[in-house]
């Protein structure tokens, strides 16, 4: 399954097609615990229906039966919403699929703000930062539908756990069938000499509508996707800083804890260059439009232009 | 089962509560009590219930054994070392800085470990992962489970229970060592889960309730487990918390502290005594 550039369409949607594209392996397992419809798990439910478990609305039984399951060669893939999968099930996901290092995908859809309407108990803003702090988890945003698509391949070729985080809202396919995706890897979008964008998710179109409102002004900024938030690409952060000299991250994330802390390790061990963060400050959600709530708690491309503004004023 | 082998294998269970405590005893903590009550059902299962092997711990094929309570570590581990999994000068070295027997097992770490347990009311569930995994590709392994009393407090027992009912795991045998006693004190007065056989009835398991210290009670129920075709089995197992060890029977105070010099010595002198008496003392 591919998308055109430009197409919009949600990465849960990109999660459910993939794990219906690339689940003919006899050990893949999806699970879900009730969320079938909406994390988009149907999808391989009706390609596999003998591979695909529903646990009822137990996800800490989920998590840990994933790792039973793992322990005996299954590749599993456990979803729920992301504050479900990382948030209540946390300490199943390190003690029972992390200190093992067992092969569990922890598919994880419904991501950030842009949930929308079901507001702050259902908008998870913490996952990358907790799902970061577990030893040996890898951890992947992609931002679009066709990364998407090959980080489930690349996690099913994958040997241990991996958690990814996918969206409900609609998004622009920004990557086309020649982009090449590897864990660990970030991508250079657009060059630029000012200060570097770091974006991840959704935040990366958003980094590049920045670039056109920089260039308007006359700054010239680079962008840069992340979507392997860990391990991290400290080569290419280090080679960002080193070419721009200031650096503006960009996250549907709390501030706390995600890719604008995995960036700043990185820079204040290397090459210290001013940076500022985009995400959430440190606050819940609310009930919304999608849209409205990435412009009211500042998640667009204006409020990165500012960032990265401001942080070109600290060189 | 012969009088000779219920008689081999109260020296096997002898010996196990033996290492139980050395272990606990050269790393002066640990958690003897629920160790001891366990020593039973982990000697018959690994000396004479499952398929596995010491010299290929990691056949596919082979039955699975997760210590759901994985706190009672001393026992497991002092069952591998008793069934060749393990040297048995390994277990002294338990929970020290540079031994791989860890506090709670370590499935990486530990031949023979097949879960890493450790947080009460997750080795269950991993126990339905693996008896799913045998029915999802046609494997005929069975898996067993030793859950404590205290533990099915935890919620999510409940959630694996009505899991593993729900997908018909009749290759899952899960113990529960009935000992009455948690940290805290009577189970029924911390928090009451009784009555516990009604409960997983009322879940779908078929429920089986013996003595944990008669050999034969467990493997007629290990048996009756097998005939079952459609659901998981819950052998209520009624044990004596620090069974064996006469100051640690019945005691809450033995689930997590260690004997000093004089406690130990006594204790090993008294399963000694009764190893003497099988005739299988060395």
């Amino acid at each position: 399954m591919t998308y055109q550039l430009g197409e919009k369409v949600a990465t849960r949607e990109a999660y459910g097609n993939a794990l219906a594209e690339f689940g003919a392996n006899e050990n893949v397992i999806v699970m879900d615990a009730d969320l079938s419809k909406s994390t988009k798990t149907d999808c391989f439910k009706k390609v596999y229906p003998e591979r695909f478990i529903n646990t009822g609305i137990a996800e800490g039984n989920m998590l840990t039966t994933a790792a039973g399951l793992a322990s005996c060669g299954k590749i599993v893939f456990a979803s729920s919403f992301a504050m479900f999968a990382a948030g209540r099930a946390f300490e199943q996901i390190r003690n029972s699929i992390g200190y093992p290092h067992l092969n569990v995908k922890i598919g994880a859809t419904h991501a950030g703000i842009s949930v929308g309407e079901d507001g702050a108990t259902h908008q998870c803003l913490e996952d990358l930062a907790i799902m970061r702090s577990i030893p040996g988890m890898v951890v992947i945003n992609p931002a679009d539908a066709a990364e998407s698509r090959l980080a489930v391949k690349a996690a099913i070729d994958y040997e241990g756990p991996v958690y990814l985080r996918f969206g409900r809202l609609a998004v622009p396919t920004i990557f086309d069938e020649n982009y090449k995706f590897e864990i660990g890897k970030g991508v250079v979008l657009a060059e630029g000499t000012d200060v570097t964008l770091i974006g991840t998710g959704l935040m990366v179109p958003a980094a590049l509508e920045a670039r056109e409102l920089l260039a308007a002004e006359g700054i010239s900024a680079r962008v840069v996707n992340i979507a392997t938030i860990k391990p991290i690409d400290r080569e290419l952060i280090i080679d960002c800083a080193k070419a721009t000299g200031a650096i503006v991250t960009a996250e549907e994330h709390n501030v706390i804890g995600g890719l604008g802390s995995a960036v700043a390790e990185v820079l204040c061990e290397t090459v210290p260059v001013p940076m500022l963060r985009v995400g959430t400050e440190d606050v819940f959600g609310r009930s919304g439009k999608p849209n409205e709530l990435l412009a009211m708690y500042g998640l667009d491309a204006k409020n990165i232009a500012a960032k990265a503004k401001a942080a070109i004023n600290l060189k | 089962m012969t009088d000779v082998q219920v008689k081999e294998l109260q020296i096997h269970a002898t010996n196990v509560r033996k290492m139980a405590l050395e272990a606990v005893y050269s790393a002066n903590s640990g958690h003897p009590g629920g160790s001891l009550s366990a020593a039973d059902i982990l000697t018959y299962l690994y000396g004479k219930e499952m398929r596995v092997d010491p010299k290929d711990p990691k056949n596919p094929d082979r039955d699975r054994f997760v210590l759901s309570k994985g706190h009672c570590s001393p026992g497991l581990y002092a069952t591998l070392a008793e069934f060749g999994f393990l040297p048995k000068e390994d277990i002294k070295t338990f929970r020290q800085i540079d031994s791989y027997l860890q506090g709670h097992p370590d499935m990486k770490g530990v031949k023979g470990v097949d879960m890493s347990t450790g947080s009460l009311g997750q080795g269950i569930s991993a126990a339905c992962g693996m008896a799913l995994a045998a029915k999802l590709s046609k494997q005929d392994y069975r898996v067993y489970t030793i859950l404590g009393d205290g533990e099915i407090e935890e919620g999510q027992v409940w959630e694996a229970a009505m899991f593993a009912a729900h997908y018909e795991l009749n290759n899952l045998t899960a113990f529960l060592d009935f000992n009455g006693l948690q940290i805290d004190g009577d189970i029924r007065q911390v928090m009451n889960s009784t009555p516990i056989d009604k409960k997983f009835e009322a879940f779908g398991w078929n429920v089986i309730s013996i003595d944990a210290h008669d050999f034969n009670q467990i493997e007629a129920a290990v048996e009756d487990a097998k005939k079952v075709t459609d659901k998981p089995t819950l052998i209520l197992a009624t044990s004596i918390k620090g069974k064996g060890v006469s100051y640690m029977e019945n005691q809450a105070g033995w689930h997590g502290a260690a004997p000093n010099k004089e406690q130990y010595e006594q204790a090993i002198s008294e399963l000694d005594a009764y190893l003497n008496e099988l005739g299988g003392l060395a």
